[in-house]
């Protein structure tokens, strides 16, 4: 049993990230946390496909001349890293239409809690 | 030489034109308009010159900037997306037709050239994701067209920005499940490509890494086509959101959600697994099921004839997960078909509501009467036909995709399928007639003559009823359909 934690602790981890991120998502009653909650669990996914590149003594993935040319294993997947430039970029967009969307809320309710707006729009 | 490119094409298309926009609205103002419901045209005769292409000569793969797959992304044309292609540019450019007055009044007539270059943008999503043959890149595209999505949708009063970010943050998560599962399916198999995928899944069957990748995709999945317990984002912003921005992602959006679901359900995730040991199928049809019921007597219970026909979204989605989980010829024919039927039939009943809106009557059921059968009645006539079709009497288009999916249940012989749908029907008619009854049954009161208002323009009603006859068509040549189109499609049950 020790041995799956020491070898899966960093999995572990980002799924504990991801519950974070999901939880401030769900449950947090103000936008602009639901927002960073997302941010969160945006970071987390990022973290969980860089980690599924690592290998232990791995190198970056760049020709190294001093290794010979048949030695794939000694670089690092470089495939995962291209993908989450993409989903950084995604995520960037994402949070920048949340929070135009919430100028526009805020400008119309006064309030950014979910409590307080809905009190507002029932009236 | 265009038979080539065809996978390419819609996608492309659609991008261009909306990088045009800033341009377009610059050299003219009703120009925006005109492109994108052009383009959209363009991109209908692209899927159906497709559709009758590939059904006859096989798929066309494409590999895109010439990297050859699985390293580099490929897209695929066969008859499933050149039917979907078809679907999403027929049918947005009716609405897309009929846009041009509500976009104005709704968004401000200065805001018409964002509004029309966010549409091109959702549009180029959801033909990507119909196009791709690649995992990660279906991811993208999803994302591409949800962020155009809740800008179109969030547009217009404060309310619909508020249910735009509500639907942001759960069409997130629905979006980044998809893509954890994508991750563990990358780690397990290391590649992207869905039929690569498909072959190194065949050969090594499902671990737990690959189990937990699948119910991380089918939730993702089921929280953008809003199957039953997944689907609490879509009433508040179908009903917020402006009049057209309802029509063109009502119809469209969810059932893209299906097609993804149809094709990594049957065709990339090993289907025997996916039967017997994970019993996939069973839930979603159980889902499915449930959501009809529960979707139409939620139906029952409103009075705001947009929420009314946001519930009646989600029973109808049932209907297509029901096909899905059938995993039977009939099932899937039925799914198919009840993708395209339901997406005229709802983007008809939303423009119905838009006119409605542009007249100045308001959307509440208890507000109509039955004036509004001699004031509008073209208008009328297609709430009429479109509302016969979704209760599915013959011979509109609504009857047959439903005659397909009873079949497929007694079929399988599951009685208690038989009974939702015909049940269903019942429920769907008690929600119609409701409205039907208000228009056509109750005395006209005749009010002055001259107060009449400003009459709805043409466009409006034309694109109105060319969806409503076009149920009427579909209906009558479901048989075409049938077994030119779909048959070839059926995956290996």
């Amino acid at each position: 049993m020790n041995g799956f934690f020491e070898d899966y602790s960093a999995y572990i981890m980002c799924f504990l990230l991801l519950t974070v991120g999901l939880y401030g998502m769900l449950l947090k009653r103000n936008y602009v946390k639901k927002v960073i909650g997302m941010t969160i669990f945006q970071a987390a996914i990022i973290l969980f496909f860089i980690l599924t590149a690592y290998k232990e003594g791995g190198t970056v993935p760049v020709k190294d001349p001093t290794l010979p040319l048949d030695q794939a294993d000694a670089y690092i997947n470089p495939l995962p890293h291209a993908l989450m430039l993409t989903a950084i970029v995604v995520g960037v967009a994402t949070v920048g239409v949340a929070l135009s969307l919430l100028i526009r809320v805020y400008g119309a309710y006064g309030s950014l809690d979910e409590d307080k707006i809905q009190q507002e729009a029932s009236k | 030489m265009i038979g080539e490119h065809l996978p390419a094409l819609p996608i492309l298309l659609y991008l261009f034109l909306a990088l045009l926009m800033p341009l377009a609205a610059k050299l003219g103002r009703g120009l925006p308009w005109a492109i994108s419901w052009l383009g959209s045209l363009a991109v209908a005769a692209l899927g159906a010159w497709g559709l009758w292409h590939t059904s006859t000569e096989g798929p066309i793969r494409y590999a895109m900037g010439s990297w050859a797959p699985p390293v580099g992304i490929e897209l695929v044309a066969d008859p499933l997306s050149c039917f979907f292609t078809f679907a999403i540019g027929a049918v947005s450019a009716f609405v897309l037709l009929h846009s041009r007055e509500s976009v104005e009044r709704d968004c401000g007539a200065s805001n018409t050239m964002t509004y029309y270059a966010s549409a091109l943008l959702l549009l180029a999503g959801f033909s990507g994701i119909v196009g791709t043959g690649d995992l990660f890149n279906l991811y993208v595209f999803l994302e591409i067209s949800a962020l155009a999505g809740y800008a179109v949708l969030g547009c217009g009063s404060a309310k619909a920005s508020l249910s735009s970010f509500r639907y942001l943050i759960i069409g997130t998560i629905g979006a980044s499940f998809y893509l954890i599962g994508v991750g563990l399916l990358l780690a397990k198999t290391g590649s992207l490509n869905m039929a690569d995928v498909t072959a190194i899944l065949h050969l090594e069957g499902l671990s737990p890494a690959t189990t937990l990748a699948v119910v991380f995709i089918l939730v993702g999945l089921g929280i953008k086509m809003a199957l039953m317990p997944l689907h609490y984002w879509l009433p508040d912003v179908y009903t917020n959101a402006p009049a057209t921005s309802t029509a063109l992602v009502a119809p469209l959006g969810t059932k893209v959600a299906a097609y993804a679901l149809l094709r990594i359900g049957y065709e990339v995730l090993p289907y025997e697994a996916l039967a017997l040991d994970l019993r996939v199928f069973d839930v979603v049809l159980a889902l499915g099921a449930v959501g009809i019921i529960w979707g139409s007597v939620m139906a029952i219970a409103q009075d705001n004839i947009k929420r009314m026909l946001a519930y009646s979204s989600v029973a109808q989605i049932g209907y297509i997960a029901v096909g899905f989980g059938l995993a039977t010829p009939y099932g899937y024919i039925g799914a198919v078909l009840h993708v395209i039927n339901h997406a005229v039939m709802k983007a008809c009943l939303f423009l119905v509501t838009a006119n409605l809106e542009h007249r100045g009557e308001g959307v509440s059921i208890k507000g109509l009467n039955a004036s509004l059968r001699r004031k509008m009645p073209v208008t009328c006539a297609c709430f009429a036909m479109a509302a016969i079709s979704m209760i599915g009497l013959p011979p509109m288009a609504g009857f047959f995709s439903k005659w397909y999916l009873l079949l497929g249940s007694y079929e399988q012989g599951s009685w208690i399928l038989v009974v939702v749908i015909v049940v269903s029907s019942l429920l769907n008619a008690v929600y119609f007639f409701r409205v039907l009854e208000r228009l056509y049954l109750g005395k006209d009161e005749g009010e002055a003559e001259g107060a009449s208002p400003s009459r709805l323009p043409t466009v409006m009603s034309f694109s109105t009823l060319v969806l409503a006859l076009s149920l009427l068509a579909l209906g009558f040549g479901n048989v075409f359909i049938v077994s030119k189109f779909i048959s070839p499609m059926l995956p290996g049950f």
